[in-house]
């Protein structure tokens, strides 16, 4: 009898070592990498960002850098060294432009005579960044006035909410377009541009952003926890800060990486349209933009598939990840 | 009910009054010597038309002069006077209307009819390999950059296989009258239709699923398969009607998108229609047409959330204002 109470005891205790206690956090982990989509999100971001932030430091060129082609020898010439003036001179070197793919050009060369790998590399750092810089600026504005509309209610809220709509009413792309037309006439230098475009999303962004959190705050507000935490008598800034914020967090970190992808994807388009990024710095938008001329379309299906296929992945990418966040996130709010 | 839609009313015009106010301040903040600027290099702007453009958008007075003497005007309809057309914005925008509208309406139709099925298809089998492979692909399309989908779909049946037409509305060299104009005109849009839904449709399937997942869960629904009904009836006769309703929310709010996405599309395709005037007049300085534009689109937006929070409580009569 007592033989099999101590048996009892001790695989009661086994049971108890063997048992691991996952935190909520580690949970959501774990249910976000069994999500194979997300995982293969994940393997792209994280090849990009190393392609676009290590690659330039490899490649031997860079991001303006025209290359020669010298028609005698058909040898390569390289736009600093000394051969070009004489050759350039005596027309026997000219602008290798929409070179073919080689050992020395993986992917070729651009209409005007560019390393296309390398432009992409370059490209790559602009699109990632111009995400995560609108993302931070959005995040910022509209958690700041979803959180008070959601918070304080009433005449607050009134007022941020038809801001939230005056936002939402205007499309994107069409109000981009009259802020570029403004750009053009008031003459922004083209390398100061990413900047004010970076701005202009950010500000906005937001509207969505803040309609989210509000909701979320609202739905907070009512439940028991918050009425014990008004009950203690804390601080609105402690309860705000303690209470509210790590609830509404899940919800910021999906907005965060869902946005992400629509970021990248509109930059990319206005680039392309002429009115984001300019030349000569290079994004994956207005590379894509060497398909407007025919001939590049028809015959140099290199200089122009391999951006459009980067956005393509890194938007993909995102968008899997955002979805395997949610269902981390929430097993019943399902896609 | 009516005062439901009164209140909701005067809240857009608030809300348009602030739109205004916003593209307003933005057109504004186009250095004082705009005017001069872009019409010096354009003989078709007579100084007559100068001083009308000053006139129009404040720069003769302050601006918040400027903004009533704007707003007066585009209350009456009146936007001012294209700087590439020279005819009244109003005008041209009800112009150029027909093809937008033919584009993006077609556009939307083929795309319900490809979510709602789909997306019922993927909630009735979630997480089999039907669910996935549809999702997976609906994100695809959210993901794929109109312009380059458009270059690739371009290089594929125009230039590779030839069998269509690379861009623009009719073939120039043709002279086709009556139902060939209409085959051909069917040809020119095949691309662009296809660029619009393919990236289009995702978001819209993505929602039939959420909606019918969560039906699929309801307590009528176990009611009814508890009844014994075939899986046919509760699917088509209990689940498959009440997702209609968001879906009824989805149509209004579609409409708006639509528009700004034919922006891209009909650039794209060389379609002349409202969103190809657009992506022009930037290039051209047309703040005017530009303004008018987006007012519209901004009204258009108001106006499709407006009537599909009234069909909503039209469809579902457990919602009442």
């Amino acid at each position: 009898m007592e033989d099999m109470q101590i048996r009892n005891q001790q695989e009661q205790d086994e049971f108890e070592q063997k048992q691991v206690i996952l935190t909520p956090g580690q949970l959501v982990l774990k249910r976000f990498f069994r999500n194979k989509l997300a995982c293969v999100g994940l393997g792209i971001i994280i090849f990009m960002v190393l392609f676009c932030v290590v690659g330039p430091f490899i490649s031997p060129y860079g991001e303006a850098e025209l290359f020669y082609i010298n028609q005698e020898t058909g040898e390569e010439v390289r736009m600093d060294s000394e051969e070009l003036e004489e050759g350039s001179a005596s027309g026997t070197i000219i602008l290798n432009g929409r070179g073919p793919m080689s050992k020395s050009h993986w992917l070729g060369t651009d209409a005007e005579g560019r390393d296309v790998l390398t432009r992409l590399m370059y490209g790559g750092r602009v699109s990632l960044s111009v995400g995560i810089v609108v993302v931070v600026i959005e995040l910022f504005l509209g958690v700041l006035l979803g959180g008070l509309a959601g918070y304080y209610g009433g005449k607050i809220d009134m007022i941020i909410m038809r801001l939230v709509e005056i936002f939402n009413c205007i499309p994107f792309i069409p109000l981009m377009l009259i802020i570029s037309a403004v750009m053009f006439a008031s003459g922004v230098k083209p390398e100061h541009r990413i900047f004010y475009i970076m701005g202009v999303m950010g500000v906005l962004y937001w509207a969505g952003v803040a309609r989210m959190v509000r909701g979320q705050i609202l739905s907070l507000r009512e439940l028991e926890y918050m009425q014990a935490a008004e009950a203690t008598g804390i601080r609105t800034s402690r309860k705000i800060i303690k209470h509210l914020v790590p609830n509404v967090m899940p919800i910021i970190i999906l907005i965060a990486t869902m946005d992400m992808g629509g970021v990248i994807l509109s930059e990319s388009t206005l680039s392309f349209l002429g009115v984001g990024i300019a030349f000569p710095y290079a994004s994956w938008g207005n590379m894509v933009n060497a398909v407007n001329q025919s001939i590049i379309m028809n015959n140099y299906i290199n200089i122009w598939l391999p951006p459009g296929i980067c956005i393509l992945l890194t938007v993909l990418a995102w968008n899997f990840i955002g979805d395997g966040m949610r269902d981390a996130f929430d097993p019943k709010m399902k896609r | 009910m009516k005062q439901y839609i009164i209140k909701r009313l005067l809240i857009s015009i608030l809300v348009l009054f602030g739109v205004s106010i916003l593209l307003y301040s933005i057109a504004q903040m186009v250095p004082g010597d705009y005017v001069t600027n872009i019409t010096s290099g354009n003989p078709n702007i007579t100084a007559e038309m100068v001083e009308q453009m000053r006139e129009a958008y404040g720069l003769d007075t302050g601006p918040v002069e400027g903004y009533f003497n704007w707003l007066s005007k585009a209350i009456r309809g009146d936007f001012g006077t294209s700087f590439v057309y020279q005819r009244p914005v109003t005008e041209i925008i009800l112009d150029y209307m027909p093809p937008t509208l033919a584009l993006a309406g077609i556009a939307m139709v083929l795309e319900l009819l490809i979510a709602i099925p789909l997306g019922i298809l993927a909630a009735r089998k979630q997480y089999s390999v039907t669910d996935y492979t549809i999702v997976a692909i609906a994100i695809m399309g959210i993901s794929l950059p109109t312009f380059f989908f458009a270059a690739v779909l371009k290089r594929i049946f125009a230039v590779g296989l030839g069998i269509l037409p690379i861009s623009g509305m009719v073939d120039a060299r043709m002279d086709y009258e009556g139902f060939a104009l209409f085959l051909d005109l069917a040809r020119h849009f095949v691309l662009p239709i296809a660029v619009f839904v393919i990236t289009g449709v995702g978001s819209y399937l993505r929602y039939v699923r959420t909606n019918m997942l969560e039906v699929l869960n309801a307590d009528y629904v176990r009611t009814a398969r508890a009844k014994g009904l075939p899986e046919r009836k509760v699917i088509g006769k209990h689940a498959f009607r009440n997702t209609l309703i968001p879906i009824v929310t989805l149509v209004g709010g579609m409409i708006p998108g639509l528009f700004s996405g034919a922006v891209i599309t009909e650039g794209l395709f060389a379609i002349e229609g409202l969103g190809n005037i657009a992506l022009n007049a930037v290039y051209a300085g047309d703040i005017p047409y530009l303004m008018g534009f987006n007012m519209f689109i901004a009204a258009l937006t108001l106006l499709g959330t407006l009537v599909s929070d009234i069909l909503y409580a039209v469809v579902d009569p457990r919602v009442r204002y």
